[in-house]
């Protein structure tokens, strides 16, 4: 066991990977020789060699396009795209190339490949640095989509990840790279689409996501103060989603609230809130409410931005509006 | 431009490249007269006057390594090895199509002969050859990659990207431009500064500039045997840009009107399976030899299209499968 950073935890479960099977590569923009802008990648280059570990042009159709390719030819590549807002100078490739590949050719492609990229808001980067992409990526059939909060999830998504035989979107939070906590030693290797309950109660279910995982904990521990009971679920991965988990818990408690990062309009909470409205209207004991970001680009100005993405009060008065 | 072949090319290899180059004329005719009579539906981008391209890179080709194509690439998925039916079962959307009736006439793909997809977005299918190519450097599998786009793509973003990507990383990847003159209804003239889209552009990356005769199979051969052998012994990618015309407009029922008829005359009297029978005949090969090579070649198509004529359509059920690699299409527990 020891303490880990979220940042350190993306370059262990890397490592991991790379050392169990030699046709997992790594390619990115300042990856190798840098250790990645957000130093995610530190030490990879001089662990695994330039031949797995290598520096890209700024070229994010090369890169993703390149790891397509790689992967119909044997590797199982990673790539990172320095910021999800980038995703859309290479959106084509994703959507209509890697997405599409296996269906289109009925299965004849596998794409066993990982695109890893630093997400979210919080940073005071602005609007083209700050993006939550997630449900953009979640939009698209062919895609799974996963989103870490923690840094065992990190190493433990990041593996099962890198071992799916099929193209993973891997959302890292930008605002929790510096986050830690206690990593047991030894290979971590979870599942994808298995939500992680993070605090069990009676009175409402919180699903979140990412950094909004720890937003909603907040909350959870707030409330708790006031005799409200919540139960936080992680989601963890958007594709595969796992509805067992909030259909569960909303059972148990009858009340349903989304906390997202990102803008408001398709966001993945209307999603579960439209499954939860079919599937679970009648253990519901209110309306449904989602937490989101108002539907701007993200601003710069350290006030604007937190007034922007929820915080714990923005769940906690939601909650008690409910009551 | 490079000149013709001086170099001998051996017999067996002359009438290989005039039996693709028949195979493929007699396959993009009928998908003509079958999309005219509805029986292929959508759309088509017929490959007919582009055969000596397909056929010099599909001879000069391992059978390991791997072609990339666009929506024009029937032809070059063919030439590979890919069989006649399935080809044209998928352009009928028949259940015995080569992709199950999923991909349709612009995504033919047969992985087990290398032909590693055909890409309707243009210019996207650069880089993933490119990354194919990397992993063939990786694996040091000894593989090449041969990717065939148009005069058009040379304008599009993934177009730069991929050529700068394979020059610095030394990938073998063969890049081929089949400048036909037009994008769509466009001339490419009108859309460049430089005469040649892809030859003027190979010095910014380093590359030499290559234009050859792409109507003359053996011009072709000689060419991509020559780029395939240097990028396979790691001399890194190769552009080049072949010069040819196609003999139908751009697409489906296209008549192609936006074109000079002394232009399309000119083409017409440079096809190239009427100019390699002539050179074969005067080189002296058997005219008979040729005869059966055409007359096998129509044996063929009939064959398959009476196939496709009776051929049912895919199954309901297999349209919910292959999204992911466990065969189905679940997102949700
Ligand atoms: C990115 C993109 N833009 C536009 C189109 C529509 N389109 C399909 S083919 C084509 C012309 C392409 O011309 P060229 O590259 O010369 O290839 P050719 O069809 O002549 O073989 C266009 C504009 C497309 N498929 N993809
Ligand atoms: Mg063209």
């Amino acid at each position: 066991m020891a303490e880990l950073t979220y940042r350190a935890a993306v370059a262990r479960g890397i490592a991991q990977e790379m050392e169990r099977d030699p046709s997992v590569v790594l390619i990115g923009e300042d990856v190798a020789a840098a250790g990645g802008v957000f130093k995610t990648t530190s030490g990879l280059l001089e662990q695994f060699g330039p031949v797995r570990v290598r520096d890209t042009p700024i070229s994010e159709e090369a890169i993703v396009g390149g790891i397509m390719g790689a992967a119909m030819n044997g590797l199982r590549p990673i790539g990172e795209l320095m910021f999800s807002d980038f995703l859309a100078t290479c959106w084509d490739i994703v959507v209509n190339q890697i997405a599409k590949t296996r269906y289109m050719t009925n299965g004849q492609v596998s794409l066993p490949l990982v695109i890893r990229t630093a997400n979210g808001g919080g940073t005071r980067f602005g609007g083209q640095h700050s993006q939550s992409a997630e449900n953009w990526a979640m939009a698209i059939p062919g895609l799974k989509v996963v989103a870490p909060s923690t840094p065992r999830d990190v190493v433990g998504l990041l593996a099962a990840s890198v071992r799916d035989p099929d193209p993973v979107i891997f959302f890292e939070h930008k605002n929790l790279f510096a986050t830690k906590e206690d990593v047991p030693d030894g290979e971590i290797v979870d599942r994808l689409g298995e939500a992680a309950f993070r605090t069990m109660g009676d009175d409402v279910t919180i699903v979140a996501l990412a950094a909004m995982v720890p937003v909603a904990i907040e909350a959870a521990g707030l409330l708790a103060a006031q005799g409200v009971s919540a139960e936080v679920i992680d989601l963890r991965s958007l594709v595969p989603l796992d509805t067992a988990a909030f259909l569960g818990s909303v059972a148990k408690t009858g009340r349903l609230v989304t906390v997202e990062e990102n803008p408001r309009l398709c966001g993945w909470g209307a999603e579960i809130a439209s499954i939860a409205a079919e599937e679970c209207i009648w253990d519901l004991d209110g309306p449904i409410v989602r937490v989101t970001t108002p539907h701007i680009p993200l601003p710069a100005a350290a006030e604007l931005e937190d007034l922007a993405i929820p915080d714990a009060q923005q769940v906690v008065r939601a909650v008690l509006a409910m009551a | 431009m490079a000149e013709p072949a001086t170099v001998d090319i051996d017999p067996s290899t002359r009438l290989a490249l005039y039996r693709s180059m028949v195979r493929a004329r007699y396959f993009e005719q009928r998908a003509y007269d079958l999309f005219m009579e509805g029986i292929v539906k959508g759309t088509t981008h017929l490959g007919l006057g582009q055969e000596a391209v397909a056929a010099g890179f599909a001879e000069a080709m391992n059978p390991t390594d791997m072609t990339f194509c666009t929506y024009r690439g029937h032809n070059h998925t063919l030439l590979r090895g890919a069989p006649m039916t399935p080809l044209m079962g998928e352009l009928a959307g028949r259940d015995v199509g080569i992709c199950g009736g999923k991909g349709g006439s612009m995504h033919l793909t047969d992985v087990s002969k290398g032909a590693m997809g055909s890409y309707a977005i243009v210019g996207a299918h650069l880089p993933i050859a490119a990354g194919a190519a990397w992993a063939a450097q990786v694996r040091q599998s000894g593989q090449v990659s041969v990717c065939f786009f148009g005069d058009g793509a040379t304008n599009i973003g993934a177009f730069h990207e991929a050529v700068n990507f394979a020059a610095v990383w030394k990938l073998p990847v063969v890049f081929v431009c089949e400048n036909n003159l037009y994008m769509e209804y466009t001339p490419i003239s009108a859309v460049i500064p430089v005469p040649h889209p892809a030859a003027d552009r190979a010095a910014s990356y380093g590359l030499e500039s290559i234009i050859i005769d792409g109507n003359d199979a053996d011009v072709v051969y000689d060419m991509a045997t020559r780029t395939i052998e240097r990028a396979r012994s790691g001399g890194g990618p190769a552009l080049v840009e072949a010069l040819t015309y196609r003999h139908k407009g751009h697409s489906r029922a296209d008549p192609g009107k936006y074109r000079p008829d002394e232009e399309v005359a000119a083409w017409m009297a440079r096809d190239p399976i009427v100019l390699y029978r002539e050179r074969l005949t005067a080189a002296g090969f058997d005219p008979t030899l040729l005869d059966e090579i055409e007359q096998a070649g129509l044996a063929e198509i009939d064959a398959t299209t009476m196939e496709i004529r009776n051929a049912p359509p895919p199954p309901p059920e297999t349209m919910m499968t292959q999204l992911w690699a466990d065969g189905g299409s679940q997102w949700r527990n």
